[in-house]
């Protein structure tokens, strides 16, 4: 029954940020790409045009974007002894479907991680020794160094097109930047966008408190903008429609504005939607890959699509989950600590305050994905884990996203959820409110990883993905540690009232509320087989054809979001794929 | 003015005409953009919701979010009719969900959908339970209560004081998002009749554009919301 179609040189198994990435950096070697993407095709025009993309049920409350959990998703438990339950519709993470991914609807918040957190193990055990590190902890380094990886965050920021200001260019501190910035060797191609009132007022708060405030670096166009590729970018309108929305502006970071019109115009390069990879088929060695095998959903069919390389670029849950379904590398075990595939999956912790001021207008429906202004002073780098007692960081950010009235509105503790109260609540306070939030690092450790369900299939028949997570003491010490930080900042500000939201003693994970979609780990880089999935260049330490990109290479969450890190992996697999494999295609290590 | 139970509507009307010829008179010059009026709630025919469901919809929405006091009621802004359209399309089935078992409906909340039911499942079997509920406790089915007991007995609802039955655990949750749903989404959906909701709290709708606006600190916008399809308030 499965059809057998013409081999390629590259296969890509998805069409977001990491698919299209490689797609232009390997066509531009001459080879014969393919990429397949599970869901449909989309372009700025007609897909993301104004002013059908600009509705909130649609796509803020319905999730448009996004793909279906009746396709495809996870269980999810948060002990090992406990049932894994499908997550049935979505709410703590959404997962991107069809051309550009998740990079369609991401925010744009771009980051590169902070100097101790490429080494993060080594860091803590020299300056705090060993024993600030709860026994379960498995963090580990990355088998690459900050300055090895530093012109490929370099090519990212400036492909993508981030507008931010720089703190720290080869060592010079600059003003206004962010100062704990590990050193770039260049200012972001855009200068940083400019910032709603809650985002100011922050600022203002936060150097009166002797804080170090910058603004939010981003991957929103604050001017117009042309890339190597010769792509363009237009400036943004504050539309306040960005997360969650793809950009009708051309004015947002994404695969579409960034690369694929580039990419789609070279002969050598292919791509199939509606083709979804169900595994990566092995040689009868093992030791190498022949190809995949996807599902057309145009024809019904299953299809063989045979190539020299396959280059897994599907979204970290998904790369994971086809890793296993795969048979390569050996499942973890959490029991024996054994086994490499689906260990060290991490997540984010996020928490804050909201500040109502009756007398302000914040007019919160102009916003950017990245808007605002961030502060670092309680990043990795600037924490005392042995006298703060527990591994980690955050970085801080007021800025308004939007004031879609369906999914934002924050009102004072204490109005009531319907009737009378709450009708006299929103005419209030809309518009009164902002946000100072808190985004930190989520450490690895033994009992949270990814495996296969015994119970529930998805609707090809295969297993579905297991996720074991839960909120650890040691972040939950981290968070408490921000709040208790957080809120003299926010009382210098007087507010009418104001209100904390973060994580306490006990908190369960709950999968209702959307916190963030930046899961990592499952299939992690290192040096060590033992420990790792992937070698020092994403590639597989089994079937040496074979390499992964995404989150998922991230031995634990740094305390920022994964994009620009992702992004900065993607470049660097990409030119030692160029450089040191095609010449002589082996293990790299 | 007390609303005829079952029937919410009678000071809605009267308050939606109003508005909407106060924004016709200010705002809109031509009579292009006015839109003819849609049928009253009392003569809509629902797509999926039976004449008892209708009632019980009609009523509860009045009381999530009651016509008096200043800003427009879930009434005049026609809720009842998205939350209608919304349960008869894809929301409704729950088609975007995963929905193959085994389902396991009494574990935590924070777990989330874990019913076997769909939207409008729950609401086709909530709505005769909770009627019966309010029967026996408070002598009428919910419609014919006087609004302080519709009140009491959404407490009770949202407090789960029946006891429902775990695979109807998210009917007032449901309910209530459906409600502020129908509130504040276009108006092409149904509800949010005349943008009255946008208006009352000063969202300007589909403008998307911004950028002017942006460095102009705590001044309140001054516009007026826009919706997808043109309309202007
Ligand atoms: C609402 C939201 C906001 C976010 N905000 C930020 C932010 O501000 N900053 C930040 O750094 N990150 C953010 N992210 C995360 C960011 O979007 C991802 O890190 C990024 O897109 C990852 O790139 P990727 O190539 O790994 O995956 P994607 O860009 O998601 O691309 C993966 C593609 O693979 C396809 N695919 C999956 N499985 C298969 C299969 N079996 N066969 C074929 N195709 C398949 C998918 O359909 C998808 O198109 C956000 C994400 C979301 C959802
Ligand atoms: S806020 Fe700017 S970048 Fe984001 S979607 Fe709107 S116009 Fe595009």
């Amino acid at each position: 029954m499965a059809r057998t179609e013409k081999k390629k040189d590259v296969v890509l198994v998805g069409f977001g940020w990491t698919g299209a990435i490689m797609g232009i950096e390997l066509a531009n070697e001459g080879l014969e790409v393919l990429a397949l993407e599970r869901g449909h095709d989309q372009a700025t025009v007609p897909d993301f045009q104004y002013p059908n993309m600009i509705d909130e049920l649609k796509y803020g409350i319905r999730y448009g974007m996004m793909e279906k959990p009746a396709n495809t998703t996870v269980t999810i438990r948060r002990s090992l002894d406990e049932e894994a339950l499908p997550y049935r519709s979505l709410g703590t993470f959404l997962l991107g479907t069809g051309v550009g991914g998740a990079g369609t609807h991401w925010n744009g918040l771009n980051w590169r991680p902070m100097q101790s957190e490429y080494r993060l193990k080594s860091y803590v055990t020299e300056k705090f020794g060993a024993g600030v590190m709860t026994e379960d902890m498995t963090i580990q380094d990355y088998p690459m160094t900050y300055e090895e990886l530093e012109p490929h965050f370099d090519r990212f920021e400036k492909v993508a097109g981030i507008s931010g200001t720089a703190g720290n260019i080869n060592g010079k501190i600059v003003e206004g930047g962010n100062p704990f910035e590990a050193p770039r060797s260049d200012e972001y191609p855009m200068p940083a966008m400019p910032s709603t009132w809650d985002g100011v007022k922050f600022r203002d708060a936060a150097k009166a408190a002797g804080y170090h405030p910058f603004p939010s670096p981003g991957g929103i166009a604050s001017k117009d903008y042309k890339n190597e590729y010769n792509m363009q970018m237009g400036p943004c309108n504050h539309c306040g429609f960005c997360e969650r929305y793809g950009c009708y502006n051309y004015s947002k970071s994404s695969p579409q504005t960034a690369i694929i019109d580039a990419l789609k115009r070279k002969k050598n390069f292919e791509y199939r939607v509606n083709s979804e990879v169900l595994r990566v088929e092995k040689s009868t060695d093992g030791k190498t890959v022949t190809g995949v095998t996807y599902f057309d959903h145009k024809t019904g069919e299953e299809v063989f699509q045979p190539a020299d390389l396959v280059i897994l670029t599907a979204f970290a849950l998904n790369n994971v989950h086809l890793m296993l379904v795969s048979g390569i590398g050996q499942p973890y075990d959490p029991n024996t600590n054994e086994g490499v595939v689906g260990r060290n999956y991490a997540y984010q912790i996020t928490g804050g305050y909201t500040l109502f001021f009756k007398d302000e207008n914040f007019n919160p429906f102009i916003g950017t994905g990245a808007n605002g202004f961030c502060i670092d002073d309680f990043g990795i780098d600037n924490i005392d884990f042995a006298k703060e007692g527990f591994v980690g960081g955050a970085y801080w950010r007021a800025g308004q996203t939007n004031g879609q009235p369906g999914h934002t509105m924050p009102l004072p503790a204490g109005t009531p959820s319907w009737g009378a109260g709450w009708k006299k609540g929103i005419g209030e306070w809309y518009g009164h409110a902002m946000n100072i939030g808190a985004h930190g690092s989520v450490m690895s450790y033994r009992g949270h990883y990814l495996d296969l369900d015994p119970t529930y299939k998805d609707r090809h028949g295969r297993p579905m993905l297991r996720m074991t997570y839960n909120w650890h003491p040691n972040e939950i010490r981290q968070t408490q540690f921000m709040k208790q930080k957080m809120e003299p900042v926010a009382k210098s500000m007087n507010p009418t009232t104001l209100q904390e939201g973060f994580k306490k003693e006990g908190a369960m994970f709950d999968v209702r509320p959307y916190q963030t979609t930046h899961n990592t780990g499952g299939t992690v880089t290192g040096d060590d087989p033992k420990t790792s999935v992937l070698n020092r260049y994403l590639q597989s330490w089994d079937c040496h054809n074979l390499f992964v990109m995404g989150a998922n290479t991230f031995p634990q969450n740094t305390q920022y979001n994964p994009t620009g890190m992702v992004g900065g992996l993607a470049y660097w697999a990409a030119h030692h794929i160029r450089k040191d494999y095609l010449p002589n295609p082996r293990a790299l290590v | 003015m007390r609303d005829i139970p079952g029937l919410p509507s009678r000071r809605g009307f009267l308050k939606a005409s109003a508005a909407t010829a106060a924004i016709a008179g200010i705002a809109v010059p031509a009579k292009a953009e006015q839109k003819p009026e849609p049928v009253a709630l009392t003569e809509y025919k629902p797509d999926c919701l039976k004449p008892s469901e209708w009632v019980f919809v009609m009523a509860a929405v009045a009381r999530l979010i009651p016509s008096d006091g200043d800003g427009p009621g879930a009434i005049e802004t026609r809720v009842p009719v998205f939350i209608d359209k919304q349960l008869a399309g894809d929301y409704g089935k729950a088609s975007d969900w995963y929905m193959v078992g085994p389902y396991q409906p009494a574990a935590s909340p924070l777990r989330g959908w874990q019913t076997p039911l769909s939207p409008l499942e729950i609401y086709q079997q909530a709505i005769p339970l909770f009627d019966d509920w309010c029967k026996t406790t408070h002598g009428k089915i919910f419609a014919e209560l006087d609004a302080e007991t519709q009140d009491k007995a959404l407490t009770s609802l949202q407090k789960d004081e029946m006891k429902i039955k775990p695979e109807l655990r998210e009917f007032f949750g449901i309910l209530l998002a459906n409600t502020k749903e129908g509130y504040f989404s276009d108006p092409m959906y149904g509800g949010n009749h005349g943008m009255a909701a946008w208006k009352y709290i000063g969202f300007p709708g589909a403008r998307g554009s911004y950028k002017e606006w942006v460095g102009k600190h705590n001044v309140k916008y001054p516009l007026g919301p826009v919706s997808i399809s043109g309309e202007r308030g």
